[in-house]
């Protein structure tokens, strides 16, 4: 049997990345997908392409992703609908105000160039804006893109690069021996490879636990909908500090927004948006730019996106299995970095490093409640922390809960965790 | 009491509604339209007044019993008129009212949403001046108005004959009616047409009445494409006979459809299994003899869930109701219903006949369609793009192109464009339609104002 040099679990845009910059340097890659290519959080999300308002630690990645944005159509032969049409994050108090401006000196050292836009300037600079916007933070190299191309277009690239791409296979069981890694296949096949990545997004615990590290990573779906095309004028991708609400226009003139959550459920892969949800953000984007009352929502949707606690991603190897490198759980703002984790994924298999910071992502950071041993292989799945942990967030319950209004998005989150301020990288979910 | 919410007051909802006040039970009725009647028998505005006969023909003695049927139910129903179903979770329904969002819980629900055109792209289809059928009839039926002084009327199935009847009776120069269906595949169908009894003869009646007058009806054809006249407008179609020659017809306007597609977004959204229909070539909600789906507590009726036409909607909206009463533990509904699936049977037969024969739906003139078409008019979206996504990007079904092309994404959610976009994936892959997939149904339903949501519509 063929042993390749790296298989990845999960055909996102972290899992497609990866294996176009595997093949770059020559390594044989084959690449696991359940459905198709993008077609859960990478594909579903709200296209931002924003570094402003990112956890410092999540920053030095960000910057090496954006390169790549940069280089896209070179890469992988579109651009994606790539534009860095600048980033506008805004304030509605005074005390958001401040917060953008220390944000901005916390900031300094990753050259992300914000301007600072005061009371005097922001509504001459951005005339279509609501009354209640009070300044603002621009960071012109931020921007969007149409996540539904995104991820389709790196796995075709990986393909004509030489990469194994198998959409609709499903990996049953992974296990690790001596010197390889055995993948189970839903199609009957077994493949083997040297190393491992696991980029299974929001079912990256599960994969995880199969290995002895289960995580408590939750689920959520974000909210999203877009208007009928109306006349084009709103050039920067839009958030506000406390990220209850963002807001982009496309060149044809549909406006894509966001805000509040819909249902997940991640056993049976599917997830809604909801009617409440729906009218509130409608609401706040009308409050945000008054010109969208006159718009139509044409569509809604939602995708399934992994949550960790402290709202950063699993980036690295694996505590317990040599070999094996997680990438996974990038609670709602994966897209921008996506491209970005392909590359040090790569160097992490090919090199055993990488050049880009990464320790704050470690799995590591999660500590691990149950006997490694009792947990390894499949069967674990059925009794480990983190199927437990994940219980209490499935089906009815959160329906419930959700469509009741009683525990919104925001308080869940401020609840897991509190010290965060609206900086807080999990703000908004899916958003800029 | 339980919450019983009936959506649509086209035939198969109003009888729905009848049966169920007559059995002591007041429903809440949903309907889009200002007044009770669907698209089939939509009422005119009040302002205006036209003799019922004229305005329904044949269909005036069924028109007038539906209306009064669901006249008298008025005081013994919630009656929500004007009322757009935009969202459906769980046992909830979202609403969209003249006074603003509101929300709707059910215990059971009937769904009698009906039918639209379909469509079938051809050059010049987006110019001023185009219309559906249905549109047509809406202009005449509920504005009291035609679509031009010198419509022709193309595509197939017995609404091309009806509206163009309805047109030229109305007094209106009709400039041809063309029948994308050949003249033997309609001789073809004969003996089951038969089976449609005075259906089929008020069909023969149109088409005798047509040409008695002078306006041409031609079967066979195929539409080459229309053209704009100085002002912008459809001024000429030019079209092939069944020979293969070329005409140019000159006209004012063009009112086209191939035949109906189930509206059935919302039994989507309720999460109803749906299956591939070869007949008539559409994914249709799944249910059971008597109109119950896998979701408990929903049932279909009328065109909704297949299309059947306005006299079958009564029935199985009738049959739906006693479904449901019987669920409900109320004795004689399975007796009626066994009486209703029986005259039910008969439109099967007749059914086929007119679907798989007499008004084939003309998939290869949807597949053929040129490269620089548009197909998609919301999102612009050509047939050559599409086959580019189908073989370039490797999109293997049409929700995968619609996030690689946006086919389906606009206005309109792929009502309009989803099955020529179909057609066009199918045989640019050399796979069976049904390979293809549908599109999936996504809220809102229809297009939703912002502006419903503000704080001053809620309130």
């Amino acid at each position: 049997m063929r042993t390749f040099d790296v298989a990845i679990i999960g055909g996102g845009l972290v899992g497609c990345s990866a294996a176009l910059h595997l093949r770059c340097r020559d390594a044989s890659v084959v690449l696991l997908e359940r459905g198709q290519c993008g077609s859960q959080a990478s594909g579903v999300n709200y296209g931002g392409v924003r570094q402003q308002g990112r956890d410092l630690a999540e920053l030095p990645l960000a910057r090496r992703s954006r390169r790549i944005w940069a280089e896209l159509e070179a890469l992988v032969g579109t651009d994606c609908e790539f534009e860095a049409t600048g980033h506008l994050k805004l304030a509605r108090s005074a005390a958001e105000m401040a917060a953008l401006e220390e944000y901005t000196e916390r900031a300094r050292d990753f050259d992300l160039k914000l301007e600072r836009i005061g009371p005097d300037q922001i509504r001459e600079r951005f005339p279509w804006l609501g009354d209640a916007i009070v300044g603002g933070s621009f960071c012109a190299e931020d921007g969007h893109a149409n996540p539904r191309l995104v991820a389709p277009a790196f796995a075709r690239a990986a393909i004509a690069a030489g990469a194994d791409i198998r959409e609709g296979t499903e990996v049953l069981e992974a296990t690790h021996d001596d010197h390889d890694f055995e993948l189970r296949l839903s199609d009957g096949a077994t493949v083997r490879a040297r190393q491992l990545i696991n980029a299974a997004g929001a079912w990256g615990s599960t994969i995880s636990a199969w290995f002895g590290e289960p995580v408590p990573e939750d689920v959520l779906a974000p909210n999203m909908c877009v208007t009928d095309p109306i006349p084009y004028f709103l050039a920067p991708n839009l958030g506000v500090c406390g990220g209850d609400i963002y807001v982009r226009q496309i060149r044809r003139g549909n406006v894509i927004f966001g805000g509040g959550v819909g249902v997940a459920d991640r056993d049976q892969i599917k997830a809604r948006p909801l009617a409440d949800s729906t009218a509130q953000a409608a609401r706040l984007a009308v409050g945000l730019v008054p010109r969208l009352e006159t718009a139509q929502v044409i569509r809604t949707w939602s995708g399934i996106e992994g949550v960790m606690p402290d709202g950063l991603p699993v980036i690295g190897p694996s505590g317990t299995s040599p070999g094996l490198i997680h990438a996974f759980g990038f609670s709602g703002h994966g897209f921008q970095l996506g491209p970005g984790v392909g590359a040090v994924l790569c160097e992490l298999a090919l090199d055993g490093a990488t050049s880009t910071p990464i320790a704050a992502f470690g799995i590591n950071r999660f500590p691990i409640t149950e006997n490694v041993a009792a947990l390894r292989g499949p069967a674990a799945r059925d009794r480990s922390a983190h199927e437990r942990s994940t219980q209490q967030y499935k089906g009815p319950i959160l329906q419930q809960t959700m469509t009741k209004g009683e525990t919104t998005w925001f308080s869940l989150l401020a609840d897991a965790f509190p010290e965060r301020s609206c900086f807080s990288p999990a703000w908004p979910l899916a958003a800029p | 009491m339980p919450s019983i919410v009936i959506i649509g007051a086209g035939p198969a909802g109003v009888r729905a509604a009848e049966t169920l006040v007559r059995a002591g039970i007041l429903p809440t009725v949903i309907d889009e339209a200002p007044a009770s009647g669907g698209q089939i028998y939509r009422r005119l505005p009040p302002s205006i007044v036209r003799d019922f006969k004229k305005v329904y023909g044949f269909e005036a003695g069924r028109a007038r019993s539906v209306h009064r049927a669901f006249d008298d139910l008025r005081e013994q129903i919630d009656y929500w008129p004007d009322s757009a179903v935009w969202s459906a979770h769980g046992r909830t329904l979202g609403v969209i009212t003249k006074s603003g969002p509101s929300e709707l819980a059910w215990d059971r629900l009937i769904l009698a949403t009906g039918a639209m055109d379909r469509v079938i792209p051809f050059k010049g289809w987006t110019l001023p001046g185009v219309y559906t059928l249905g549109g047509a009839q809406v202009a005449l039926k509920y504005q009291a108005c035609a679509i031009g002084d010198r419509p022709i009327f193309l595509g197939t199935g017995p609404l091309l004959y009806l509206v163009a009847y309805q047109y030229a009776a109305a007094g209106v120069k009709v400039a041809g009616v063309l029948d994308t269906a050949s003249a033997g595949a309609k001789r073809g169908a004969i003996f089951g047409l038969f089976s449609g009894g005075g259906m089929f003869l008020k069909g023969l009646y149109y088409l005798a009445w047509l040409r008695a007058h002078g306006i041409p009806v031609i079967s066979g054809v195929r539409p080459v494409g229309a053209c704009a006249g100085p002002e912008g407008a459809v001024h000429e179609l030019e079209w092939r006979d069944a020979r293969g020659s070329h005409h140019r017809t000159v006209c004012d306007s063009i009112a086209m459809g191939f035949g109906l597609k189930s509206e059935a977004q919302i039994a989507d959204l309720c999460g109803i299994p749906f299956a591939f229909d070869p007949g008539q070539r559409q994914w249709v909600p799944e249910q059971d003899s008597d109109g119950r789906t896998a979701i408990n507590g929903v049932y279909l009726a009328g065109d909704g869930a297949g299309i059947k036409g306005a006299a079958a909607a009564e029935l199985s909206g009738e049959r739906a109701a006693h479904a449901l009463l019987h669920d409900l533990g109320h004795a004689g509904s399975a007796g009626r219903i066994k009486t209703l699936n029986r005259r039910l049977g008969r439109f099967e037969r007749f059914r086929r006949a007119l679907d798989e024969k007499a008004f084939k739906f003309p998939a290869d003139l949807a597949a053929s369609a040129d490269d620089e078409l548009m197909i998609c008019r919301c999102e612009g979206v050509t047939a050559g793009e599409l086959r580019h996504a189908a073989h370039e990007l490797g999109a293997a079904e049409i929700n995968r192109a619609k996030a690689f092309t946006r086919v389906g994404m606009g206005r309109c959610q792929g009502r309009v464009c989803g099955p020529a976009a179909a057609e066009i994936l199918a045989n640019s892959l050399g796979v069976p339609l049904a390979a293809i997939g549908r599109l999936r149904g996504q809220m809102p339903i229809k297009p939703l104002p912002m502006a419903a949501f503000l704080d001053e519509a809620a309130s």
